[in-house]
């Protein structure tokens, strides 16, 4: 076994020093009958690397790769270029096999890219603070509700129509034995967000009113109205965002007065990957930094004086709360915050900028083409990098015949929203700088053959 | 002859003088290969990229109004500056790769290279989560392998795969068990956890809107049978129990401790942290229980990342199956995969607790999770476990004469050997020797857990480390040992070999910055 | 004015109606370095022995309980900037709260000085 370095010599000499006869004797305390006799049956023995590497090359190839065809899935996770060096410094063997910076005096590298991360979050998100990251958008995003009942002593939550689907079915599914009451609704296939209905439905008993920007139709609105209206009603406004590029090009939410801003942050470093791991974002006005969950990476001085980082705050925190803890949240999403952090530091304000505006306007030229062909219609007014196309046809079926021919056309809402048949001629499009202009005449085309 | 004299010096002086390490000073400050790193703020600008884009097309920007016209402020490195600054701060990192990691109950072993290979492969890393499911379908049999192989090594019918971390699968496990018990219309209240647990496992209960009660432990360090029985009732829930349990012991009661629970209408969650001591030896399932979670990222040598990601699949008993969280993957009779969503779950899930995550899990570990256990196989796992013990029980007994061991009298130990500070001089701490053996070239043991001990030290040096590499360990800590009762002063400014001296944390705690001002910021906060 | 004790270490000064509530000089030394205390809203009625306030070192959070029943009138706001005065004045500048007694009589069940040194002589 390639990765057991004992030899049956050295297993012999360990023994003898411990005073077993053989290792059997070290398990005395399990009772013998739940003990093996011998390595489980029906599972192969073990194999070499040319062997597992063919069984999993194998699986891979049965899978149609995004760069391999016209690809415009987006709808929470987002294909972008990583640049090379991105991959090389995750892989960095003191960054990959390392613990948690609990020992902050041989973790400085760990806790200092921490340091970064957490300020490059806040500054995109335009708030004062961000935590060392989460598992993902859907898990942050129910964890601020959490903390908007902690700091607001309330449990009404009023979510957005344009929030992700899957996010909000996350937090029916906390909601339902956190006793949390929550506001829903699907969307509209309608140019306007649910903005305006949104001000009427906050109260004296909302905790949070909580806005997806860009929505989950990729429409943009500006959330300064439902700040100011939920601020007058002592509620917080959380705003949840699942493309951060897009903050490149459009204003921070902080700016708009959100009180928490909480996002998925794979769209920078960390790749498709099929659904995860990815890396929650969680930012925050300082005034609320106590009740924030999750871990925090703080800064401070050595006994000689010099600056350094530990984890700070850690008292919020399960290993020390327990029962009182603000989350049980045990881990952050280190590696993929890694990766997060080195490609913003790559791009810098500059390359975000130019980077955002790149989607953006490629997204535009791809909207007016795809508006053109007969039986589709462009619903968006506004958008970043993914807007909603409406066709006079179930959507659903054709994504999954382009599919078979090799074009991944984007999200139809039918997948999203199984139940709604209001929403099922919506297929939501993401452009991003990987999209070429034959990819999107790819699609073109392909929608054209469906709808014709 | 042509007698060439020039070039360097090759034999040193005699009779020069060798200062004391760490006596000569620096212009930098730095240390040869220590050196310090500035933060990005410092030495980036808002203007430098490391990357190159090419021109947007020239059409009119559809943003709504809502063009963000204020300075971001995060600064850009050239990609030569960007690679030395995450290289140089690397270095500043203990890790696996840098040498043995004996942190108790964390199973820090060797994280193979194939591995990240095959997690990188377009198939794996290069699909989106919402892709239709034709153009998935070896994404969705990878899931279904790890999945089979879960439920084969656990002795378990059912598993849950998107839990996204340990701590998340504890969460689903608990929901199941409250989902289960409320479909029999027999609401309860109740948590009970054993008073040596993993803190999490009381946040996650009380997350999951539980009242939480301790189980006292007995004098040998496992859960006291007779208390437990006594606290049952029709208020409780469910227990949480850590097997092999955070002292490292097995509990051998678990048969009985999960048939006392079910007699009183519980059910009983195990946390698996410590699987890594019985996998392919030991099926959980065979114990009673009716959910585990598993943490990819120990037992099944998944990367830790510098703190994550994780990976918690659960798996589940009879009892437990149908009300586990969407979605999943099943097989039909074709051979095709079919993902079980919230649509789909009304035909034959209709119990399912839910949605805990956005998408399907953490594909990037279920890879590397899959080449790992293919690599080792069931007789290679089976050695995993013997070998994790064996290498633990060998550092108990190494050190037992040196260290208060307070349950080696219970017998050998799982995968892990724990200690406590009794016999340290006044004064030294349990800290201090964890701080000593990082100038001796290693990261700590855990320390302070579990709480039941007294300056605990929990040491695992997982089945990844050779004979000769525990042995140099076991030297190593007998020396910081004999040192800390001995009341070696200097151990309690150690470490000072290390990248920084102790931090301090108050400062951190009572005035937090947790990111970085501009200086003159700072300066006027401090006005 | 009279000054009480409980064996959760809390001290508890009395004039009239009014009880002002701290940690004790033992409590703090125990704790360590203090950074942070939470105090409760003003308004408050607390029962004796709820939760009123919560003390964090950098390693624990602890829970203070109310030592008496009553409704807070005041509380501490120098402890937000400067949660050090519970290390350095645990006993008079530490102070965390202060309450309106709802029943003088549950302070007949409190320790005086004398009895609480003899209690922590004993731990």
């Amino acid at each position: 076994m390639r990765y057991l370095p004992l030899t049956p010599h050295d297993r012999q000499d360990m023994l003898a020093t411990i005073g077993a006869a053989s290792v059997d004797d070290l398990f005395v305390d399990v009772p013998k009958e739940v003990q093996l006799d011998g390595p489980i049956r029906d599972l192969p023995m073990h194999a070499g690397e040319m062997a597992v590497e063919a069984h999993m090359k194998k699986l891979a190839k049965n899978n149609s790769a995004a760069g391999d065809m016209p690809f415009f899935l987006g709808a929470g996770a987002y294909r972008h270029h990583v640049p090379s060096s991105v991959d090389h410094i995750i892989q960095r063997g003191e960054f990959l096999t390392a613990y948690t910076p609990y020992q902050p005096e041989i973790a400085q590298g760990t806790l200092q890219t921490l340091f970064e991360f957490q300020t490059q979050v806040a500054r995109l998100f335009g708030v004062d603070v961000a935590n060392a990251s989460m598992y993902d958008g859907s898990t942050a995003c129910w964890e601020a509700i959490v903390m908007a009942r902690r700091i607001t002593k309330r449990g009404k939550a009023v979510l957005s129509s344009g929030l992700h689907p899957h996010y909000v079915s996350v937090a029916k599914t906390m909601a339902r034995f956190t006793k949390d009451q929550l506001v829903t609704n699907a969307p509209v296939l309608d140019a306007a967000t649910d903005g305006a209905d949104l001000l009427d439905q906050i109260d004296d008993d909302t905790s949070c009113v909580v806005v997806q920007y860009p929505d989950i139709l990729g429409r943009i609105s500006d959330m300064s109205a439902i700040a100011e209206k939920a601020h007058a009603h002592k509620a917080l406004l959380i705003a949840v965002v699942t493309e951060p590029v897009a903050l490149g090009a459009i204003k921070a939410p902080g700016q708009m007065d959100a009180d928490i801003v909480v996002g998925e942050g794979q769209s920078l470093g960390v790749g498709l990957q099929f659904g995860g791991p990815y890396v929650g974002l969680f930012g925050c006005k300082q005034k609320y930094v106590r009740q924030m969950p999750g871990r925090l990476c703080g800064e401070t001085v050595d006994a000689e004086g010099k600056r350094g980082f530990v984890l700070t705050l850690s008292t919020r925190e399960q290993h020390i709360r327990r029962e009182k803890a603000t989350s049980n949240i045990c881990t952050n999403s280190g590696l993929c915050a890694l990766a997060f952090t080195a490609h913003m530091t790559l791009l810098g304000e500059k390359g975000l900028r130019d980077l955002a505006m790149l989607n953006h306007k490629k997204a535009v030229v791809a909207a007016d083409r795809l508006a053109q062909i007969k039986g589709v219609s462009l619903l968006n007014d506004s958008f970043f990098n993914e807007f909603t196309l409406v066709l006079d046809k179930d959507t659903r079926p054709i994504v999954r015949r382009l599919a078979d021919q090799k074009v991944l056309a984007g999200v139809s809402l039918g997948r999203l929203y199984p139940d709604e048949s209001g929403l099922a001629h919506g297929l939501v499009v993401a452009v991003t700088e990987t999209t070429s202009d034959e990819d999107v005449e790819a699609l073109a085309t392909a929608l054209e053959g469906e709808l014709a | 002859m042509n007698m060439l004299t020039e070039g360097r010096p090759t034999k040193q002086e005699e009779n020069i003088i060798t200062p004391a390490q760490g006596t000569v000073q620096t212009h930098t400050g730095n240390r040869a290969l220590m050196v310090d790193e500035p933060l990005i703020f410092e030495t980036g600008s808002p203007d430098r990229s490391g990357v190159d884009l090419p021109e947007a097309p020239a059409v009119e920007s559809r943003l709504g109004g809502l063009d963000r016209d204020e300075p971001i402020s995060i600064p850009g490195l050239s990609e030569a500056e960007a690679v030395r600054h995450y290289t140089r701060l690397s270095r500043q990192n203990y890790a696996i790769d840098v040498g043995l990691f004996p942190l108790g109950s964390c199973t820090m072993k060797h994280n193979p290279r194939l591995n990240e290979k095959m997690a990188r492969l377009k198939g794996f890393s290069d699909i989106h989560p919402l892709q239709p499911v034709d153009s998935v379908q070896g994404a969705l049999e990878t899931i279904y392998q790890l999945a089979e192989w879960l439920k084969t090594l656990t002795g378990m019918p059912a598993v849950a795969m998107s839990p996204k971390a340990g701590a998340h699968g504890e969460l689903c496990g608990i929901l199941a068990i409250r989902s289960a018990l409320e479909a029999r219309g027999d609401a309860r209240e109740v948590i009970l956890v054993p008073e040596s647990a993993h803190g999490t496992n009381p946040a996650t209960a009380a997350f999951a809107g539980y009242k939480v009660e301790d189980i006292p432990a007995n004098a040998d360090g496992r859960v006291d049978l007779d208390a437990l029985k006594a606290r049952l009732g029709p208020d409780v829930a469910g227990v949480m129990i850590t097997n092999p349990n955070t002292c490292g012991l097995f509990e051998p009661d678990m048969k009985a401790i999960s048939d006392a629970v079910h007699d009183a209408g519980g059910l009983v969650y195990c946390d698996g942290a410590n699987f890594n001591a019985i996998v392919g030896r030991v099926r959980p399932g065979d114990l009673g229980i009716d959910a585990m979670h598993i943490n990819l990222h120990k037992t099944f040598s998944t990367p830790h990342g510098g703190g994550g990601p994780g990976s918690g699949p659960v798996v589940f008993s009879e009892a437990l199956a149908p009300f586990a969280p969407l979605p999943f993957v099943e097989k039909t009779e074709a051979g095709h995969f079919h993902l079980v969503e919230e649509e789909t779950a009304e035909d034959h899930h209709e119990s399912s607790f839910g949605r805990m995550v956005a998408f399907h899990g953490q594909m990037g570990m279920f890879t590397r999770a899959l080449t790992y256990m293919l690599s080792h196989g069931a007789d290679g796992l089976k050695q995993v476990s013997e070998d994790a013990v064996l290498n633990a029980n060998y550092v108990l007994r190494s050190m037992e004469d040196l260290l208060e061991a307070p349950f080696a009298k219970s017998g050998p130990c799982m995968h892990e050997a724990l200690f406590s500070d009794n016999g340290f001089a006044n004064g030294l701490t349990t800290l201090d020797l964890a701080k000593g053996l990082i100038d001796e070239g290693y990261h700590p043991m855990t320390m302070y857990f579990p709480l039941v001990v007294h300056g605990a030290m929990l040491v695992e040096p997982t089945e990844t480390e050779s004979k000769a590499a525990i042995d140099q360990f076991i030297g190593a800590l007998r020396s910081v040992a004999e040192r800390a009762k001995a009341g070696d002063e200097l151990l309690k400014s150690a470490p000072h070999f290390a990248p920084r001296r102790r931090l301090d944390e108050t400062q951190a705690a009572r005035k937090p910055i947790l990111v970085w001002q501009e200086p003159e910021e700072y300066a006027e906060a401090a006005e | 004015m009279s000054r009480y004790y409980t064996d959760e270490h809390e001290w508890v000064d009395v004039e009239g109606e009014t009880a002002t509530v701290g940690i004790t000089d033992y409590a703090q030394e125990q704790l360590g370095d203090i950074v942070f205390v939470e105090t409760p809203e003003i308004g408050a009625e607390l029962e004796q022995g709820d939760d009123a306030a919560v003390v964090e070192s950098v390693k624990a959070a602890s829970d203070v309980y109310a030592a008496v029943s009553g409704t807070v009138v005041e509380v501490n706001d120098a402890l937000e900037d400067e949660p050090a005065l519970v290390n350095s004045s645990a006993e008079e500048d530490g102070w965390f709260f202060r309450l309106t007694l709802s029943d003088t009589s549950e302070l007949d069940d409190l320790m005086d000085e004398k009895a609480y040194k003899a209690f922590v002589d004993g731990l």
